[in-house]
């Protein structure tokens, strides 16, 4: 038997340099080329049980596209993608794949081995279609099978709307911002998933006859019972939609920002252009961003990269729990973020002027596990210190938006306030209700919430098309 | 886009113009606002919603040109279109009986108190009103509020028209001849809300104050708009615009009004640079 040789790690890559995109928006990650890329798809084993393919929360064929790409055919590499995934390209760069396909990929359970760097071929072989001058649209059917509501344009609201594009549904999605993508657009910052990917890739969904409505917002521009008279059916994917704060004294203070707020106006709004585009943002020197998720990471490598002079992370649990993409973290180190395990802001201290001066923070050690599994982390009495700041960004978490909710007082929802959902379908408490992503489960991953857009897909069609044999 | 239909100067510097907006038309209340956006690079900045047409699909916006969004409307003309406008956006005011109701409305806050006044007169209330402003140009669109008030009351700082004296001063007049109002409503510059709110606690009657904090979504997505109401933080855009003035933390909300005030200067001076004169708005 032949001795099959498999390096060791992963195709390396290109990156900008750390000092040089700590002060720029532009892209960090430059991507394969297509040597790379095929050196990589080589170290695939194509094994039989295919454990990368459980390990994707929507199943691509990642054994076939790769197989596709070793053999350089790209246009079939591409197809088998777009047949599972209608966001490839932002998925290939957001998607936590150390926690799923990777995280199970074979090689990387050998002994000194990382696993296939899948999202990486995934981002290479999208990039790839997008720069061909035809992209493929897949065949729709003509029938035209009903009409479904899609609220919210992000990643479950665009996937379901794709998938049942694609079967011969009539969609429409109605969208609260100008801009369609979501936390795709407002969310995650430039320089890991730029805005022009993002529209190519919903622009591709509006080529499969999907209609986006901007500016519309379900439960105040448009009722639920008039979408219910117009459609057969109604998906819900607005995400979860109000940060939450840590409510400690001095939070509204001049210079204290939600992540939500500080990212939406540089991401959405392009303050980073200011004077440029319209809408500023505070320029802080001395930064302090609380949590150590993605949104964390994204904020405090914003901060930096907006000139301040230096960016804190304060997390009350230490690297360990740390909930951020591995990647971005790396990222972040590599660019001179100061990380401050086991630290709790206490209280935001202020001028005269209501301007943020300085951040109390109090040392916690870690506990008894919680609820979570994870150790609770407690203050260590008579540790208190100050740090001085002129912005701090909180980025703990968000609750369910109401907007939509209190519009819809018979939706049944969870004890924390999300909608319930059957989460295998996204069938609600109403009948031809459905909902998915993190307004069913709380703050997640795209990939997650992609997910419940296609399973929320199927249920629909099958719904609609009961629905219509009764009658 | 969204076409502007009409467009009139009401005051120097102030306007009124019509929007084609139906979707936003036919869901109106009285006391919600729109977000709006002037172009492609524009912020988004919320707007009361000033009056609705549900049948021509158009809804009112009145206006004063003070940052770089607001001067772009008011070189904007019949047939020209709005980018985005997003609404109706807040919670409705609270319309019913109260008996008499005092509505006090200064600057172009005037607008935003008066599609409530006159809801508040349908539903039967006996509607007092008390106009401010500088001086008498800028006591605006008060033909209209005296139409639907039983009576008005119109001060200017310095005595041009009405009474001499600011809105608390019409406050203690019609407090000092006995008139017993039920409820309050005060919408204009933030410090004349304030002190509308102070001098309403003293002679007891409740008030709604309606604030207008820096908003980015409007819809309760990014946290800009949070104000202390008593002890709890609150969202204007999706828990108010109004609340109860005695306990809205005053000091906080003009701090917080203040915060882009360098950036606004560069952004209104950068596009005063590009289109020359504007003197005649």
């Amino acid at each position: 038997m032949a001795v099959i040789k498999i390096s060791n790690n992963k195709t390396p890559i290109k990156e900008q340099d750390p000092k040089v995109r700590a002060h720029n928006f532009k892209e960090v990650v430059l991507g394969y080329s297509l040597e790379e890329a095929v050196a990589e798809a080589n170290r695939c084993l194509q094994c039989v049980n295919q454990p990368c393919v459980a390990g994707c929360p929507v199943n691509i064929d990642i054994p076939g596209f790769i197989l596709a790409l070793k053999n350089r055919d790209l246009t079939k590499s591409a197809e088998i993608l777009k047949s599972y995934n209608n966001l490839p390209a932002v998925c290939g760069r957001v998607c936590p794949q150390e926690s799923q396909c990777e995280g199970r990929c074979t090689v990387g359970k050998m002994k000194g081995h990382e696993p296939v760097a899948i999202g990486k071929l995934e981002r290479f072989v999208s990039d790839w279609e997008a720069s061909q001058e035809t992209i493929n649209i897949p065949e729709i059917s003509s029938k035209k099978l009903g009409k479904v509501a899609i609220i919210g344009a992000g990643p479950a609201g665009l996937t379901a709307a794709a998938d049942l594009a694609k079967m011969g549904y009539e969609v429409k999605i109605f969208e609260a911002l100008h801009a369609a993508g979501g936390v795709l657009m407002y969310g995650i910052p430039e320089f890991r998933l730029p805005k022009s990917i993002v529209e190519r890739e919903i622009n591709f969904i509006k080529s499969l006859g999907v209609e986006i409505d901007t500016d519309s917002i379900v439960g105040r521009s448009i009722t639920i019972s008039e979408l219910k008279n117009d459609f057969d059916a109604i998906f819900i994917g607005t995400g979860a939609g109000t940060p939450s704060f840590m409510n400690v004294p001095g939070t509204n203070l001049n210079g204290v920002y939600s992540a939500s707020e500080f990212l939406t106006r540089i991401n959405l709004m392009h303050a980073y252009e200011f004077p440029e585009s319209d809408t500023p943002v505070r320029l802080g020197k001395h930064v302090v961003v609380v949590g150590a998720g993605n949104v964390a990471m994204d904020a405090s490598r914003s901060a930096l990269r907006l000139g301040a002079e230096n960016v804190k992370i304060v997390y009350r649990r230490s690297e360990e729990e740390m909930p951020a993409r591995i990647e971005e973290y790396h990222h972040a180190i590599e660019e001179g973020i100061e990380f401050h395990w086991l630290t709790n802001p206490i209280e935001y201290i202020g001028d005269d002027k209501g301007n943020l001066t300085a951040v109390k923070c109090i040392k916690m050690e870690l506990g008894a596990p919680d609820a979570s599994g994870r150790r609770r982390p407690v203050p260590i009495q008579g540790s208190e210190f100050t740090i001085e700041t002129d912005m701090v960004v909180e980025a703990i978490g968000q609750t369910s938006n109401k907007v939509l909710l209190s519009a819809f007082p018979e939706l049944k929802l969870t004890p924390h306030g999300y909608i319930e959902a059957d989460p295998e379908t996204g069938q609600t408490s109403i009948k031809g209700v459905f909902a998915g992503g993190d307004i069913v489960t709380g703050a997640a991953t795209v990939i997650l919430a992609m997910g419940a857009g296609k399973k929320s897909a199927i249920a629909i069609d099958e719904y609609v098309k009961s629905k219509k044999v009764a009658r | 886009m969204f076409e502007i239909t009409s467009k009139e100067k009401i005051a120097a510097k102030e306007y009124e113009i019509w929007v084609k907006a139906p979707q936003v038309a036919s869901h109106a209340k009285p006391g919600q606002f729109v977000v709006i956006r002037t172009s492609h690079n524009g912020e988004r900045i919320p707007l009361t919603i000033a009056d609705f047409n549900v049948e021509k699909g158009e809804i009112r916006l009145i206006f004063q040109a003070v940052g770089k969004t607001t001067y772009e409307m008011a070189t904007m003309k019949v047939g020209d279109s709005l980018q985005d406008i997003a609404g109706p956006l807040g919670r409705p005011s609270e319309i019913k009986k109260y008996g008499t109701v005092l509505m006090i409305g200064g600057g172009v806050g005037i607008a935003a108190i008066l599609p409530i006044l006159k809801t508040l007169k349908d539903a039967g209330n006996k509607v007092i009103t008390i106009l401010g402003g500088r001086s008498a140009d800028l006591v605006i669109l008060k033909d209209e509020c005296e139409k639907h008030s039983d009576e008005l009351i119109v001060t200017t700082d310095d005595g041009s028209m009405g009474m001499k004296g600011v809105v608390t001063d019409g406050m203690k007049v019609l407090a000092k001849r006995g008139e017993k109002i039920d409820h309050a409503w005060s919408i204009g510059p933030t410090v004349m809300m304030k002190f509308s709110a102070y001098t309403a606690k003293d002679l007891g009657i409740p008030i709604f104050v309606s604030l207008n904090p820096i908003m980015v979504d409007g819809t309760g997505m990014c946290g800009a708009c949070r104000v202390t109401v008593g002890k709890n933080i609150r969202f204007a855009c999706v828990d108010g615009p109004e609340f109860d003035g005695y306990e809205v933390n005053w000091d906080e909300v003009m701090n917080r009004l203040r915060q882009y005030k360098d950036q606004e200067k560069i952004s209104l001076e950068n596009y005063m640079a590009k289109v020359g004169d504007l003197s005649w708005l």
